[in-house]
């Protein structure tokens, strides 16, 4: 598919930036977006029941991954919308279009 | 030693440490060959005494961060912890070149860190006055000092961002990175340490909640006592014991210009505009910033990041605007949450780690390194390392180095 070819033009050394697929936009180039972390971390269901360690992990602790990875992004200069993506921290590659429904959290 | 290819060349120089295979065990196991590894071994053998050490690197030694970095030294952190320790490493800059009896090119010409806004103003005001509490070397610039000090920066009112003031640390500066590896290398290579290259942890042993050894690309290794000390593949390497890291690793960008005659005498950072600029010592003006956004391993990041940095550096050097940028590439830095490094036991017995220096620990290398060591022979926290120990992120002890200074390096 057309985002494969377009970020394939890393591994040539040819292509300057990143190439997003927003989920409404379309492919744009990455100084449209910025950039939001590991997707899917939840707020606490119970923070009450949370103690130091568990909140240590909720607000310190995240996956970094040499591969896949769930992320997110929000296309700032664009459709000001938040999506989550899946890219490989190897190739720069984004593996598979991301959906529009709303992303958690 | 090769014979001369040709009877018309000189023989290929002495080599500057053997090469050789790994022993089946080892008192301690260094993971990662870059600055902070060798300097650890080093310093195990040298203060400590243990020399049946093996530093395992995947590739090359010192081909990391250790041969990426833009090689600025200095220690004038805000925070008493942080002065602590990068101070101690400084004063081991001073004394390294007799140390190891190598010339490393430490250059202590002096660390100035522009201000472009009040706020900056009072945060470097602020920040000399901590350091001379905790013995640093510091000073507040104003706008004719530094004219005389660096007189290639614009100064001008009408600059889109103005420079105000600056602070300045006179013993600060920049030494060459491959000759300060190589130092060490060889050094700890004398003491008996192996530096075993081409040799890529894929497995840590933990058996009863302990480290036994690893498991390598050429075959596996006991340890009585495993460092971790990977940088950017800390979290990957940890992982392999089961230990999680507050760490992300992300690409840090770096650039030189062709060689240029000697036109700036000094280092100049500014993290308002951001971008920090020395000179090499064969001539080529090197530059650096700020991370790319995004994680990654891939050693290379997006171009506008390069673009940004070179806008920042021609507002404050308009006579760079005819340099050629030669060369641009990337590292992969392990940043913390606080941009403080991690320093400690895990919750496997046996197993330490040393990480999460980031876009900084170049000019920490001696002083990481004598800790690490200090750590690995007793088995618990030098004295220094210990405000860095993981720990802080579940009390909440943060040393906030990015919130009090924005960048680390
Ligand atoms: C562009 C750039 C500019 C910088 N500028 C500065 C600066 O001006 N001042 C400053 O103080 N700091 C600076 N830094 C930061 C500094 O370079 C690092 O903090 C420091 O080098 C990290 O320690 P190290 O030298 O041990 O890392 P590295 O040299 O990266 O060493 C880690 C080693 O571990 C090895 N390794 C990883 N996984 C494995 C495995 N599974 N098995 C075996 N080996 C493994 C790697 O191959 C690597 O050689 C900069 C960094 C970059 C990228
Ligand atoms: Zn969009």
């Amino acid at each position: 598919m057309a985002l494969g070819r377009h970020t394939a033009r890393w591994a040539s050394g040819s292509a300057l930036m990143l190439l997003i697929p927003c989920p409404w936009c379309g492919p744009r180039a990455e100084i449209e977006f910025r950039y939001g972390g590991q997707a899917g971390v939840a707020y606490p269901a119970d923070p009450d029941a949370l103690d130091d360690e568990a909140w240590a992990r909720y607000v310190f602790f995240r996956d970094n991954p040499k591969g896949q990875f769930a992320e997110r992004w929000v296309h700032a200069a664009g459709c000001r919308r938040w999506f989550d993506a899946t890219r490989d921290t190897v190739t720069h590659e984004f593996l598979e279009p991301a959906g529009t429904e709303e992303p958690v959290p | 030693m090769p014979a001369s290819p040709s009877p018309h060349l000189p023989d290929h120089p002495a080599h500057l440490w053997r090469n050789p295979d790994p022993k089946p065990a080892y008192d301690v196991v260094i993971i990662g060959g870059g600055g902070h590894g060798l300097a650890t071994a080093y310093y195990l053998a040298k203060n400590h005494g243990i020399t049946n050490v093996a530093v395992l690197e995947r590739g090359w030694l010192a081909g990391g961060n250790m041969a990426r970095n833009t090689a600025i030294i200095r220690s004038n952190y805000l925070w008493d912890e942080s002065a602590a320790i990068y101070e101690h490493s400084l004063k081991l800059w001073e004394k390294l070149p007799d140390e190891l009896d190598y010339d490393v090119l430490f250059s202590q010409r002096g660390v100035m860190n522009l201000a472009h806004s009040l706020g900056d103003i009072r945060e470097g005001r602020r920040r000399v006055s901590a350091n001379r509490l905790n013995g640093v070397d510091a000073e507040w610039l104003e706008l004719d000092e530094i004219n005389r000090l660096c007189p290639i920066i614009n100064l001008s009112p009408e600059s889109r961002y103005p420079v105000l003031g600056a602070t300045f640390q006179p013993r600060g500066g920049i030494a060459k990175h491959d000759l300060v590896a190589w130092a060490y290398a060889r050094a700890a290579d004398a003491l008996g340490v192996d530096l075993i290259q081409g040799c890529e942890v894929i497995g840590i042993d933990v058996v009863d909640g302990r480290a036994t050894g690893v498991r390598t690309s050429r075959g596996p290794i006991a340890a009585g006592r495993v460092g971790i000390v990977a940088a950017g593949h800390a979290s990957i390497v940890a992982a392999m014991a089961g230990v999680a890291l507050p760490l992300q690793s992300h690409p840090l960008q770096a650039l030189v210009t062709e060689l240029l005659e000697p036109i700036h005498p000094t280092v100049v950072m500014s993290n308002a505009v951001h971008v920090y600029v020395s000179q090499a010592h064969k001539g080529e003006l090197v530059m650096g910033a700020g991370i790319d956004s995004y994680n990654s391993y891939a050693q290379r990041g997006s171009f506008h990041i390069i673009e940004h940095q070179l806008a920042a550096a021609l507002e404050l050097f308009p006579m760079f605007a005819r340099a050629h940028v030669l060369r641009t590439w990337a590292g992969i830095v392990d940043v913390s949450p606080d941009a403080s490094p991690i320093i400690g036991a895990t919750p496997v017995e046996n197993l330490f780690v040393n990480c999460g220096w980031g876009t900084g620990g170049f000019k920490a290398t001696p002083g990481s390194g004598w800790v690490m060591a200090a750590t690995l022979a007793a088995g618990s926290l030098h004295e220094l390392a210990r405000p860095y120990a993981f720990e802080r992120f579940t009390t909440g002890a943060l040393i906030d180095e990015h919130g009090a200074a924005a960048v680390a390096h």
